[in-house]
């Protein structure tokens, strides 16, 4: 055979096994709007950039007449390419061949790319679709599932992983995004769950949609194991591209610098957001928004426990991770899902040399049996590890109230916050006026002649001495009491200043979180 | 935008005497009422199919005694009696799918 020739049988050959799972399944895939995985590689990386590996991989399997079938990629494909003019390593399900199943040589070239990725430090980008374990191959799909699992774990805190749920993801299969750092979902497309309505309805009788069971808004809202949600494949990319400005590659580099931008105060001006009535509430991402250049604000999980807001923006052209409570919701408490959803974010950060900036505005912990009784003990205590673990720089702004325990989680300075500035109208107490008030002077207001009388003076009068920043000032825990309009210069210089910020842990092989 | 969230109708909570206005989350609105345990209500522990009963309304039975088999996870559960005492009611029949939590004998 001349060369011709031979090149004319690998284009045939490609051809072959660029057709996946044929017109049919195209069709199919395409009729319920979703996009083919050769489709999705293309518009979510840059032009042309895209590069393609292990084509000619086949499956492995022997059992049930499979080995007389040919499965293009094995249903899955995998390569590099760039995101942003920058390197990534991707892989994606092909769900017209097969259903997207996974069985062993499918794992194998996932893992492959992951290993890929590891070895080169550049981010993993996982497009997820696929009918889940191919039974056909029995254990074998078990152990690629685990090598996936194994390499999720080992990237973890590396290199950036994002999973895109773009179709379904079931059973074993939803450990993967779980290991990851960022899970994006699509309405509509994206489906996850352990069991699926089937076996509910068969071992519970209850009928419930595979949307109402594991849809993308279930995953964002309620079970908080997704990060982004999408009304569409195409925004989806768009967020992954938004996402993909503000982090770094691996964990030895810093995050791209932009040009600073002023914020929009037009838009956002921090006297216009907050209430004179310091028991009313605002939007603190406007607030987020007032400081960060171009008031350009990422939220993450941004519908799940809305009680805190976590997010990527830059203050003078560099990335900054802003966790702040929420007093538009329950007022801003902490609770079991904020505690989880901040924590992550945090040594999501300090795994990436992402300085904090943490905006406080919180009277406590949210009070309930159910809160009790789902452990906010030890979720809570997520929160004081990642904080008092990062060792990022970390910039804490206590804005009105810092009661009690809230107080000392949301990076006081006893967990090692670099700076602590307070508004003049922050309150920084062991309590509540209220709470603490009716304590210290139980016996008295119980005892005189109008209670209630007695009461409101004595909460007026704690109030008066201690519902202010300079209790806290006078011993050190906030460094300076700023004027509002002085927020942004005064973080953007500590962050500038804090720029070589180094700290040495305790050596140890690692720490035992309360996970 | 800033009207939308004006329009928005606020509710309040209260945090250690202090009141504050605020819109309450989905799951906290639909958190679920605390409920003592009864120990005289026997509840399913698994979803499952009642696969036999072994008791009935009125009858004697002491700690420890089997009412029911629950047959769940390809296993036949042994659900006994909670404590010495007389069978009130037993809420399901043979063959019934229950879910987790759903009260399946009551005792007196």
């Amino acid at each position: 055979m001349g060369l011709k020739r031979k090149s004319t049988d690998l284009r045939k050959r490609m051809r072959d096994a660029l057709k996946g799972g044929g017109d049919k399944a195209i069709e199919r895939q395409k009729a319920i709007g979703k996009l083919t995985a050769r489709e999705r590689i293309v518009a979510l990386l840059d032009p042309k950039s895209f590069h393609e590996y292990d084509l000619f991989v086949e499956h492995a399997a022997k059992d049930f007449d499979m080995n007389k079938k040919y499965l293009p990629g094995d249903g899955v494909i995998t390569g590099t390419g760039l995101l942003s003019g920058n390197p990534v390593c991707i892989y994606a399900q092909d769900f017209t061949v097969a259903g997207g199943s996974l069985g062993w040589m499918h794992a194998k070239k996932i893992t492959k790319i992951m290993d890929h990725a590891l070895k080169l430090k550049v981010p993993i980008i996982g497009i997820n679709d696929s009918g889940g374990a191919r039974i056909q191959e029995g254990v074998n799909s078990l152990a690629g599932y685990g090598e996936i699992f194994f390499r999720n774990t080992l990237s973890s805190g590396v290199i950036p992983q994002i999973s895109v749920i773009l179709g379904p993801c079931a059973g074993g299969a939803v450990y993967s995004p779980a290991l990851t750092d960022f899970v994006f979902v699509v309405d509509k497309i994206s489906k996850m769950f352990i069991t699926g309505p089937e076996v509910i309805k068969t071992v519970l009788g209850e009928e419930i949609s595979m949307e109402a069971l594991g849809g993308a808004r279930v995953h964002c809202e309620i079970t908080g194991n997704a990060h982004f949600y999408a009304e569409s494949e195409m925004e989806c990319f768009e967020q992954i591209k938004k996402l993909a400005s503000f982090i770094p590659w691996n964990n030895s580099q810093k995050a791209k610098s932009f040009p600073k931008k002023s914020p929009k105060t037009r838009h956002y001006k921090i006297e216009n957001i907050m209430p004179s009535d310091p028991k009313q509430p605002y939007d603190v991402r406007d607030v987020i928004r007032s400081i960060s250049d171009d008031s350009d604000f990422l939220e993450v999980m941004e519908l799940f426990a809305q009680n805190i807001v976590i997010g990527f923006a830059r203050m003078n052209g560099n990335t900054v991770g802003f966790v702040a409570n929420q007093p538009m919701v329950l007022a801003g408490v902490l609770d079991v899902d904020s505690s989880d959803k901040a924590a992550r974010f945090i040594r999501y950060c300090d795994a990436f040399s992402i300085p904090l900036v943490t905006l406080v505005d919180l009277p406590g912990y949210l009070p309930g049996i159910d809160q009790e009784h789902a452990g906010v003990i030890r979720h809570g205590a997520k929160l004081l590890y990642a904080y008092s673990e990062a060792t990022v720089p970390k910039i804490t702004l206590i804005m009105r109230k810092a009661y009690g325990g809230g107080y000392i989680a949301m990076c006081s300075h006893h967990l090692r916050a670099d700076f602590v500035f307070a508004w003049p109208m922050a309150e920084i107490a062991v309590m509540g006026p209220e709470g603490a008030a009716n304590i210290i002077f139980r016996k008295e207001i119980m005892a005189a002649e109008d209670p209630e009388k007695l009461r409101k003076q004595k909460v007026q009068e704690y109030k008066d001495k201690f519902a202010n920043p300079y209790v806290a000032a006078a011993y050190g825990y906030v460094d300076a009491v700023i004027e509002p309009e002085e927020t942004r210069k005064m973080i953007t210089h500590a962050l500038e200043i804090s720029g070589q910020k180094s700290i040495n842990l305790p050596a140890k092989k690692h720490g035992v979180p309360p996970f | 935008m800033d009207k939308e969230k004006k329009k928005q109708r606020l509710s309040s909570i209260i945090v250690d005497g202090g009141k504050y206005m605020t819109t309450l989350s989905e799951k906290y609105k639909n958190r679920k009422p605390y409920e003592e345990d009864d120990p005289k209500k026997v509840k399913a522990f698994i979803p499952g199919i009642i696969a036999e009963i072994m008791t009935k309304p009125g009858k004697n039975v002491k700690e420890g005694d089997v009412l029911l088999i629950l047959e769940a996870m390809k296993m036949r559960n042994n659900v006994v009696a909670p404590c010495d005492g007389k069978v009130s009611k037993v809420l399901v029949s043979l063959g019934q799918l229950v879910s987790k939590g759903i009260l399946i004998v009551e005792m007196e």
